[in-house]
């Protein structure tokens, strides 16, 4: 059921409404039955996988949770027979058990994705080497299920398994409120990927029905569908047709892909998760933020902190720093020290942990040496630009203003957007040689006249279309930037009839210029293929 | 109550309403009007503007509404007719179309073309919008949608045309304001006028199918249409207009005439009769033989007039001063186009 389709927004608006007419200690049953059957229409043998990630990972953290209990209890009555070191050491071999335990849990869970998502990938590089060594054989690549938003909902599992382990959060003792958790199905199709501590508890909780929750709610949900519908969907149109032959698209046409693609997969992926979030609002469940206006980011990093936040903290707290400071990364700090100074020896382990994070950021996205090196790139650019930090100090020292200056603030955010938009062509060209001559193409052919002589309106968009993607386009960074001191939803509520009139205009120019129906290929979300 | 909420509550129901009246101006700016172009699109929707009965109603697609004249069968044989038919129509439109037509008036006899037996699954979506947005909204025609769309198609979008006609925003024309609140009528009782001659050149090459069983749903609604016109004690006649392409199959017209000798219905191939008929496939046809024009539809409606009388037992009205009235103006109008048609003859 796509979030597109007629029919979600019939289950979901009668989810509302039964939402909020459900006992309020009844509303997290609904929710679940809603979110199992939504999984369900997705796919029935899709099922089978979301219930064992949710009973191994329930089962782990229970285990996990149970043993830290009866290390207490027995801590406790061990008090006074116990001395010290005895303590210490009962403490530390049951940390080792709930270890072992959690690594079962990350290799069972990890692996399932990996195998589901990897196997054809992996079989196709093992292909190729044996073709390299000139083996005539090959393996078969089989073609295995590949359950509608499996990297979200594992690792979201797995940030709570982790978590348990680290005593953040105590395990959920309700098997079915933690299937809810894993299964939580506006969530489930891109994200965001929620933790625990955040989730876990509001969605077992009661909801009174609020109006302005239900109208913020429903208000960013429209705001959603105007991203989607009018401007990623309308993009995609041209998008699809420079893909068609990409090779033969250069120059100036790269270029435009760079742009289109751009922006829409920010209002593709904004717009699917305002979407989620405005949907969870209207039932008074406020999921984190995914997005804090990347297009503002001055920097790589800062780009990082503001896209796809969730999946960044994600990788963050549990791959990057734990690989940081795990003990090999240690031993390999000091010996860099000892042998290369101070300077390069702490860079070591901070860059290989760099490297290995987006190496695996790369591989989430997608089964492909494409998004390996869309995320190993990233990797460089941040790397680049963290050696570059003294450069830039004894700019900013000769050029002082420079730093206060919006116009400057300007350049810098089109200058990171831009270079994050080429890195990001990978992931639509799929082929990276290719995907390097065509950005090579951009400085050798000098086809740019293509854009003014109406070969831009053979693919797919007449002029119309290309106007109102623009006016769109404006009107979505405009919007954007209006709420940045204060979400133009709260400026909105202050005038009701402002309110109204801006609703029931979205509403109509969603219904109107949607690129929906017949005529139109109804797309999935990007994300949801991650 | 507080001032702000009730200010908030007006601002909603305020919002609503307009919503609601220009989602229905928008509605009826973006649906095609079918006036200059496919003219066929507007045929359905006329049958609503009749004001008197009939004694016999055609179904079917093409075939019928460019072949036959009603205004002959009324000028010759004072029979009054009604062509409900709209291009590729498929037999369950066809039945829905009936049911439709026989909750509202009781004809003598009910006329249907047997081409689409040809197919037993949803075809075109185009077509199909041209048959069904123009009938009124009632179980017939959520009927007609259910039976009808193709996997592409959300019956939603026939509750609110504008979900699906709001693509058509950058290419609306001066005809869709002409006809924002009004249409022309572009039929006469659902017959197409067409004036142009196109003689028919070559035979179709015979292309050999690999299964002749007309398919089982065709059956099924052959047989819901039966019982529909036994229920409300009308006569069905099955018949096959003279269209050289698309061809008819002997193995259909086996099967056809089967099941009319098993249920006592009359069926006339006229592709059979053209001889007899008088067709002048060099004169007679406006596309080299797939429909008649105007004069081979009136030759048609000639003897198919000749047998509805003497084989069917239908009277001729015309002694009715009142539907005498009201075909006259109809055959003014008919002979006014005509009469700016340049005659092969």
């Amino acid at each position: 059921m796509l979030f597109t389709s007629y029919e979600f927004l019939l289950f979901a608006a009668l989810l509302l409404v039964g939402y909020y007419l459900f006992p309020r200690a009844w509303q997290w049953r609904l929710l679940l039955v809603a979110s199992l059957v939504f999984y369900w229409l997705a796919g029935p043998r899709y099922l089978i996988f979301l219930l064992l990630t949710a009973s191994s990972t329930y089962a782990v953290g229970r285990w996990m949770d149970a043993n830290l209990r009866a290390q207490e209890t027995t801590l406790t009555e061990q008090r006074q027979a116990w001395e010290k070191e005895q303590r210490k050491s009962f403490k530390a071999r049951e940390k080792k058990k709930r270890f072992r335990m959690l690594l079962l849990g990350l290799i069972f869970n990890f692996g399932m994705l990996a195998v589901l998502k990897y196997t054809g990938f992996a079989v196709h590089n093992v292909n190729r080497l044996l073709h390299a060594f000139g083996a005539e054989n090959t393996l078969n690549i089989p073609s295995l299920l590949l359950p509608m938003g499996i990297s979200f909902y594992t690792f979201q599992s797995m940030s709570y398994l982790i978590d348990v382990y680290r005593e953040k959060v105590s395990a959920e003792r309700h098997p079915l409120k933690f299937l809810l958790f894993v299964s939580y199905f506006p969530q489930l199709v891109q994200g965001p990927i929620s933790r625990y501590a955040d989730l876990g508890p509001q969605l077992t909780a009661g909801h009174a029905f609020s109006s302005r929750n239900v109208r913020w709610g429903l208000e960013r949900v429209l705001w959603g569908y105007f991203k989607k519908l009018v401007i990623a969907d309308r993009a995609l149109i041209v998008i699809k047709a420079l893909l068609d032959e990409p090779a033969s698209y250069r120059g100036m046409y790269v270029l435009m892909m760079i742009l289109l693609y751009t922006v829409q997969i920010y209002a593709d992926f904004t717009g699917g998760i305002d979407i989620t979030v405005g949907l969870s609002e209207a039932m008074g469940i406020r999921l984190t933020e995914n997005f804090n206006r990347p297009f503002l980011s001055r920097s790589t990093k800062e780009y990082w902190n503001r896209w796809h936040i969730t999946m960044g903290t994600w990788f963050t707290d549990y791959v990057f720093y734990p690989l940081s400071v795990c003990k090999p990364m240690q031993r390999l700090s000091k010996f860099s020290r000892q042998h290369f100074g101070n300077a390069v020896g702490k860079r070591i382990p901070v860059y290989l942990a760099t490297v290995a994070t987006w190496f695996l950021t790369g591989l989430w996205h997608g089964a492909g040496w494409n998004f390996i090196v869309w995320g190993l790139l990233n990797c460089l650019v941040i790397l680049v630009s963290q050696e570059c930090v003294p450069l830039y100090t004894r700019f900013y020292r000769r050029f002082p203003r420079l730093n206060e200056s919006a116009v400057w603030h300007g350049v810098q955010a089109a200058r990171t957007v831009l270079l994050m938009g080429v890195i990001r062509t990978l992931d639509c060209y799929r082929d990276v040689p290719l995907t390097f001559r065509l950005w090579g193409s951009m400085f050798t052919t000098f086809n740019y006249g293509d854009l003014f002589n109406g070969a831009v309106l053979d693919l797919g968009l007449g002029r119309a279309d290309w106007i109102l993607l623009l006016i769109a386009t404006a009107v979505m960074f405009a919007v954007s930037l209006w709420g940045i001191r204060e979400p133009v939803r709260a400026k909105l509520d202050r005038h009701p009839t402002a309110e109204a009139s801006a609703v029931a205009l979205v509403f109509l120019l969603i219904m109107i210029f949607g690129a929906y129906g017949i005529g139109f290929d109804a797309s999935q979300f990007i994300y949801n293929q991650f | 109550m507080e001032v702000a909420v009730k200010k908030r509550i007006l601002s909603g129901v305020c919002a609503t309403v307009a919503v609601i009246v220009i989602w229905q101006l928008l509605t009826a700016l973006m649906t095609p009007k079918y006036m200059t172009s496919i003219p066929e699109g507007a045929l359905i929707a006329e049958y609503y503007e009749e004001t008197s009965p009939h004694q016999v109603l055609f179904v079917g697609d093409c075939e019928v509404y460019e072949n036959f004249s009603p205004i002959t069968l009324w000028e010759e044989y004072g029979i009054t007719s009604y062509i409900r038919g709209s291009a590729q129509q498929l037999i369950w439109q066809s039945y829905y179309l009936l049911d439709e037509m026989l909750r509202r008036e009781s004809p003598e006899a009910v006329v249907f073309n047997v081409l689409s037996v040809k197919y037993g699954t949803p075809q075109n979506e185009a077509y199909n919008r041209m048959s069904i947005d123009g009938m009124r909204w009632s179980s017939s025609k959520w009927g007609a949608v259910q039976a009808s769309m193709t996997e592409e198609e959300d019956a939603i979008t026939y509750l609110f045309p504008l979900l699906r006609y709001h693509s058509r925003w950058n290419e609306l024309s001066g005809e869709d304001i002409t006809y924002l609140f009004r249409r022309d009528r572009v039929g006469y009782n659902g017959y197409l006028m067409q004036t142009g001659v196109r003689p028919v050149t070559s035979q179709p090459p015979w292309v050999p199918l690999e299964d002749y069983t007309v398919p089982q749903t065709c059956m099924d609604y052959l047989d819901k249409m039966r019982e529909i016109c036994e229920h409300y004690g009308v006569e069905l006649i099955l018949i096959k207009a003279p269209s050289i392409y698309p061809l008819w199959y002997e193995e259909w017209d086996a099967q056809i005439a089967a099941y009319a000798e098993a249920h006592g219905l009359a069926y006339y191939n006229f592709l059979a009769m053209s001889e007899e008929i008088g067709i002048d496939w060099e004169r007679d046809t406006y596309d080299a033989g797939l429909h008649l024009n105007v004069w081979g539809a009136e030759k048609l409606s000639t003897y198919f007039g000749k047998l509805l009388t003497e084989k069917h037992g239908l009277t001729s009205q015309k002694n009715d001063a009142v539907l005498s009235g009201i075909w006259a103006e109809k055959c003014a109008a008919y002979a006014a186009e005509k009469a700016n048609a340049v005659s092969p003859y």
